[in-house]
């Protein structure tokens, strides 16, 4: 349990956590979020001890990390990967943890092992892949065996078979009841590994929640409605029906439209007795990634573009992988999916 | 028990590396090389030179010449045993290690002094007898007066380089940046202030000027206000003064 009350910290001018409080809960893993520069990694410092607050505090099970008793056993941490001296061995980078913390040097061969570096043990650090660094700094994370685990963005440079290595990992030790806190940008990622969602912008709280509270609160879910391309006028009809039941149409670039305000058996009954058959009626519901554009926009620090509506609603292109359904079974129609598997409304669509 | 784990931890840390060996050894062997060459020099040179210098000749200081390149590799070894920490961010894994952060600088300091000891003795041992060996006639023997204390000294004086280095590099944290301040502090500095007549009695109090006194059996003829266990104490001074800044700092500062 990793718990933060009114946390702050302070650079000059330049506040970097402005008065934080959260909860990490032990069972789950928790997601945290924000934009690059949000603070992110300056709390989990001060999470560990490294950085002193200007203000609040922040404690892992009940104490300040620097007074709790035998701390590496009961926290293990990945700050930064590349934070090996090049020139060292695998084995005996992990070596000197281990001997800092009191570990038996057994745990070492375990967790490597454990992430799959036996192999490269006696080769220096600095011949190591991204992806290779990212498992030796989770082996150093592991070798107290701790309750409480910190992983700063863990799947940086990893490849799709290291990705889903990590996210078992951190679903495993979620179910082995630890405290398991781990910072991402990649929201599909966050949304596939996180039960529980702390998200920051410029260093203030933005939301505590479960991921599925935080799409649903965060994003407006709508329906794709599209209607035989072969009759003019049938769009406009539609909309027109529909807005005058109460709802809001958008008009998408692909001659569907996107309805929002009603539910999508009324959106049925109102082309019914408009006389307008469909080709396409399907839910829509916004990823993690969406939510978190909408919730983040604005508050962003570091942005590339000058257009203020980049990032709003991204547009679900082909081929995007859609991160969130809570409808299994169900996927979005632009995916390119077997034919056999595409929602018959849509097979004449294309 | 917390002292024991972190002493065996920095001793795997420094193991591992091969700027400890690289250092270390160039050290020893500039040293040497550098002051039996000189020794052999001064040898040939002896019939030369003026009566008052063959007067107040000092076989014992003459083969100690190396030094003054010699502890450059000392300076880089202290410099980066500690800096090594910052460069990598090891710094964080090890203080998240051990949050008693003077327990870890003060075992960090030791470990890494204790080499440095070991290789200093050898080297000023090494550097004595090869020196003597050459200057042949000219020769001066362990049993003479204070010339054992000048070797022992010159031993520490090489470890107290190396432990300077060290606080400076705590306190700087870049290795860049310190071996930027200690290089001309040393090889610049010293050296100017010793040339003029009136900066000479502030060089005397720097740390390499106050210490290389320890090495020196014949002192006829100069007016140096300490003594050769003097000198040396003055340069410890500087030492504890840098090692005590390097772990205020260390305390205060976030990682």
């Amino acid at each position: 349990m990793i718990e933060a009350v009114g946390l702050t910290k302070r650079y000059g001018d330049k506040t970097a956590v402005d008065d934080l409080s959260f909860q990490v809960r032990p069972g789950m893993v928790t997601g945290f979020l924000g934009p690059n520069g949000s603070g992110k990694s300056t709390t989990m410092r001060m999470v560990l001890g490294l950085d002193t607050p200007t203000a609040g505090h922040v404690t892992v099970n009940g104490y300040p990390y620097r007074r709790l008793p035998n701390a590496p056993r009961h926290v293990g941490a990945l700050l930064d990967a590349k934070a090996v001296h090049g020139g060292r061995d695998a084995y005996r980078h992990l070596l000197s943890i281990a001997q800092l913390s009191g570990i038996p040097a057994h745990r070492v061969d375990d967790v490597l092992q454990l992430v799959g570096l036996s192999e490269v043990a006696g080769r220096r650090t600095k011949g190591f892949s991204l992806g290779m660094g990212q498992r030796l700094g989770i082996a150093a994370a592991l070798l107290g065996d701790p309750q409480v685990l910190l992983f700063d963005e863990p799947v940086n440079g990893l490849d799709p078979e290291g990705i889903l290595w990590v996210r078992n990992l951190m679903k495993s030790l979620a179910a082995e009841g630890r405290t398991v806190f781990v910072s991402s940008h990649l929201m599909s990622e966050m949304a596939l590994t996180a039960d529980h969602l702390v998200v920051i912008a410029r260093g203030r709280l933005l939301a505590d929640m479960s991921v599925r509270e935080f799409i649903a609160a965060n994003s407006a879910g709508f329906a794709r409605v599209r209607v035989p391309d072969t009759d003019e006028g049938q769009r406009e009809k539609l909309t027109a029906a529909l807005t005058a039941a109460g709802a809001q149409v958008l008009p998408e670039q692909d001659g569907a439209v996107r309805v929002t305000g009603l539910p999508l058996p009324r959106i049925s009954d109102v082309a019914h007795e408009a006389g307008v058959r469909l080709w396409e009626l399907s839910p829509h519901h916004a990823s993690l990634e969406e939510a978190y554009m909408r919730l983040t926009q604005g508050m962003v620090d570091y942005r590339s573009t000058a257009d203020p509506q980049i990032g709003m609603r991204p547009e679900p292109a082909p081929g995007r992988e859609d991160g969130w359904d809570d409808e299994p079974g169900w996927s979005p129609p632009q995916q390119p999916v077997h034919a056999s598997d595409r929602p018959t409304l849509t097979e004449d669509a294309r | 028990m917390a002292v024991a784990q972190v002493v065996r931890s920095e001793w795997t840390k420094i193991r591992s590396v091969a700027s400890t060996v690289w250092t270390l050894s160039v050290a020893l062997v500039v040293t040497v090389a550098l002051g039996v060459l000189i020794s052999w020099l001064t040898r040939r040179e002896f019939g030369n030179m003026p009566a008052r210098d063959r007067l107040t000749f000092d076989p014992t200081f003459i083969s100690f010449a190396g030094m003054s390149l010699g502890q450059l590799a000392m300076i880089v070894f202290g410099v980066l045993v500690v800096s090594n920490e910052y460069s990598t961010g090891m710094i964080r894994t090890s203080l998240a290690a051990v949050p008693q952060r003077g327990v870890f600088y003060g075992s960090k300091l030791a470990v890494a002094t204790a080499p440095a000891f070991v290789v200093a003795l050898v080297t000023a041992f090494a550097a004595f007898f090869l020196g003597q060996a050459v200057l042949g006639p000219h020769r001066t023997s362990l049993g003479e007066d204070g010339v054992l204390r000048a070797v022992v000294g010159g031993a520490l004086y090489m470890t107290l380089i190396a432990v300077f280095s060290m606080g400076v590099a705590a306190m700087l944290r870049s290795p860049m940046l310190s071996l930027g301040v200690l290089m001309p502090l040393f090889f610049l500095l010293s050296p100017i202030l010793g040339t003029v007549e009136a900066t000479k009695k502030v060089g005397q109090y720097l740390p390499d000027q106050a210490g290389a006194r320890v090495m020196q059996v014949v002192t006829i003829g100069d007016d140096v206000p300490y003594g050769p266990w003097g000198g040396l104490g003055i340069m410890a001074l500087w030492c504890l003064v840098v090692v005590a800044g390097g772990y205020l700092l260390l305390r205060r500062r976030d990682a």
